[in-house]
């Protein structure tokens, strides 16, 4: 062990334990975990479910309220809304997740860059960032997703790239908060480069409160997803999606309100799963409530 | 005061001529010729090279750029490929109506999250304040355009008590007008009062541990005048600055609203132009949109100086 591995300031193990701990005693965050491995084990477990195909139309069974053969009912085009459900939430999962993904491999890069570098490099990218705060999420999600044309992957990448100013900004002020510690100064005086000081000593310091935004942006980029598909701009038919089911639903609503009900029942559970879970983990991580 | 403004107003300059950048860089996105897709059906060689010449587009793109700029500084925002009128009218005839229901929204915003907020800290940790926080959540997770959908089955389909859809000028029918946009308004609002709930909140619960509410206290009191001469003044500092700012959030949330209840305000026009194709428009809404959300931080931030007699004093 060197002498900059020393200077650490809290064992991560230990703190990865207290936080689990603190976790564990939360009952609104684990309700809000299982909430979300409920969807995420559908998400996975979809296509060894024994459900009907989610895209296969039947005209004997058209706009059917539940029953027995179709749990949730039937769509405009006699397809089951359970199977639709299902597999829709692959689409929703995955855009949330990998939506967040893209923010994070780009916002988290250019933030620790800003952070850490400070002067110019940090002045262009802080202004570039404070730019794109500017814009409305959705608004911009809308305009990159109509720019790039509607398709769940480009759905994604206009969430992932809208969400991107939020982690450079958070990662930014995260640096800022730990470059001037003691562990950061030891490991510039024992000549490690900057990489390796913002790889190995900053980043592992700073990624507490950047799990944390990412889960709370999960739930908002399911919330864009679903606007966006809602819109006609994200999954495309016939694949489901929740927002592209609640956009057929909206125009049967008298005669098949169960079309609507649930996906977005779906959503709003998924979400509240999310927010739950992201609280969860702010109370568990933050070293002030020790 | 004025001084603090212009130095404000400067800082958004580079702000403002980087969401140029991207407002101008997303018509770049598009992929293929857009000469092509503007011309349509026509694809005369003469006709292209001629909105190639109009458009600047045999110039390089830095050039491109500037005279792209130079027209939105004078106001020339292009023109609508669907309806042929400038982008600036369009805009200009729309957002009166997204304004009403914005102001509408932020109305219910108000009167649900602000009284709710106040509860909730003056009864923090007892059942009514788990009530709000779950009240909150709700609100911050539910997807408004369910929302909407729902409140249409169950108030419009089911009890037939307000429109589904369509709107009037509150100037030519004031009842008509407030029927279509109460659903809408509260739709919109409802996320905004969630948010609205959780600061009201934590700013009543940090302003009740200050020092001058003990002395109040200790002066003999009653609650009641403590929690409105005293802790809501104070608290309602960062309230009213957060209310600017979520003005323009209710912006962006309102392309959803208005598709639902076909309202013909500026959220739904952005929808018509995506699906119209009629890019100039959707530039013309970010750039707009940007704009609104700098103006509104402005005036938050004069707000907060304006109701914080400290900072007032060191201007």
């Amino acid at each position: 062990m060197t002498a900059v591995d020393q200077t650490l300031p809290i064992p991560a193990k230990r703190e990865q334990s207290r936080a689990w701990r603190k976790m564990k005693r939360n009952r609104s965050a684990l309700v809000g975990l299982c909430i979300v491995a409920f969807f995420a084990l559908l998400a996975i477990a979809a296509p060894l479910l024994p459900i009907p195909d989610p895209i296969a139309t039947s005209w004997s069974a058209i706009r059917k309220a539940p029953s027995a053969a179709h749990w949730l009912g039937t769509d405009d085009l006699g397809r089951d809304i359970l199977a639709r459900m299902i597999w829709g939430a692959r689409a929703s999962l995955m855009a949330g997740v990998f939506s967040v993904v893209i923010a994070l491999v780009i916002g988290v890069p250019f933030g620790l860059v800003a952070g850490y570098f400070g002067g110019w490099v940090d002045m262009v990218i802080s202004r570039v960032t404070e730019a794109l705060l500017a814009m409305p999420f959705l608004i911009m999600a809308i305009a990159l997703a109509a720019f790039l044309g509607p398709s769940l992957t480009n759905a994604m990448i206009a969430i992932g790239v809208s969400a991107t100013p939020l982690f450079i900004r958070l990662t930014r002020g995260q640096v800022l908060a730990v470059k001037t510690e003691d562990y950061v100064e030891g490991a510039r005086a024992v000549g490690l480069n900057h990489f390796e000081i913002m790889l190995r000593y900053i980043l592992p310091n700073i990624v507490a409160p950047i799990i944390v935004q990412a889960t709370l942006t999960v739930a908002t980029a399911i919330i864009a997803e679903a606007s966006l598909s809602f819109l006609g701009l994200g999954q495309q038919p016939p694949s489901p999606s929740w927002g592209s089911m609640l956009n057929v639903a909206k125009n049967f609503l008298s005669q098949a309100p169960w079309m609507a009900m649930w996906p977005g029942a779906a959503i709003f559970l998924v979400v509240i799963g999310f927010n739950l879970l992201g609280d969860g983990l702010r109370d568990a991580l933050d070293p002030r409530e020790a | 005061m004025p001084v603090y403004i212009g130095k404000r107003l400067l800082v958004a300059i580079p702000t403002l001529l980087i969401i140029s950048i991207f407002v101008f860089s997303l018509q770049k996105l598009l992929p293929g010729d857009p000469i092509l897709a503007m011309a349509g059906e026509e694809r005369d060689p003469a006709t292209l090279e001629f909105l190639r010449a109009k458009y600047h587009l045999n110039d390089p793109i830095i050039l491109q750029y500037f005279s792209w700029l130079g027209g939105i500084l004078t106001g020339d925002f292009g023109i609508s490929l669907r309806t042929n009128q400038p982008v600036l009218e369009l805009i200009g005839q729309k957002l009166p109506v997204t304004i009403q229901l914005a102001t509408m929204a932020m109305f219910f915003a108000m009167v649900i999250g602000i009284p709710i907020g106040i509860l909730a800290a003056v009864k923090k940790n007892t059942w009514i304040d788990y009530v709000a926080n779950i009240v909150a959540l709700t609100g911050l997770s539910i997807p408004n355009f369910w929302l909407g959908i729902m409140l249409i089955l169950l108030v419009s389909v089911k009890l037939g008590w307000l429109p589904a859809s369509g709107y009037e000028s509150i100037f030519v029918d004031p009842v008509r007008s407030l029927q279509t946009m109460v659903m809408p308004a509260f739709v919109l609002g409802n996320a905004l009062a969630a948010t609205l709930m959780r600061h009201t909140r934590s700013a009543m619960v940090g302003v009740m541990s200050a020092d001058y509410i003990r002395t109040a206290r200790a002066k003999g009191l009653s609650p009641r005048e403590i929690i409105l001469s005293h802790s809501f003044r104070n608290a309602l500092l960062p309230v009213v600055t957060l209310l600017a700012l979520l003005f323009g959030e209710l912006l962006a949330g309102a392309v959803l609203t208005e598709q639902i209840f076909t309202i013909p305000g500026f959220g739904k026009m952005t929808v018509d132009a995506v699906f119209n194709r009629d890019y100039a428009v959707v530039q013309g809404i970010v750039l707009c949109t940007a704009v609104g959300f700098i103006l509104m931080n402005l005036i938050a931030d004069v707000a907060y100086v304006l109701l914080n007699p400290r900072l007032r004093a060191t201007i």
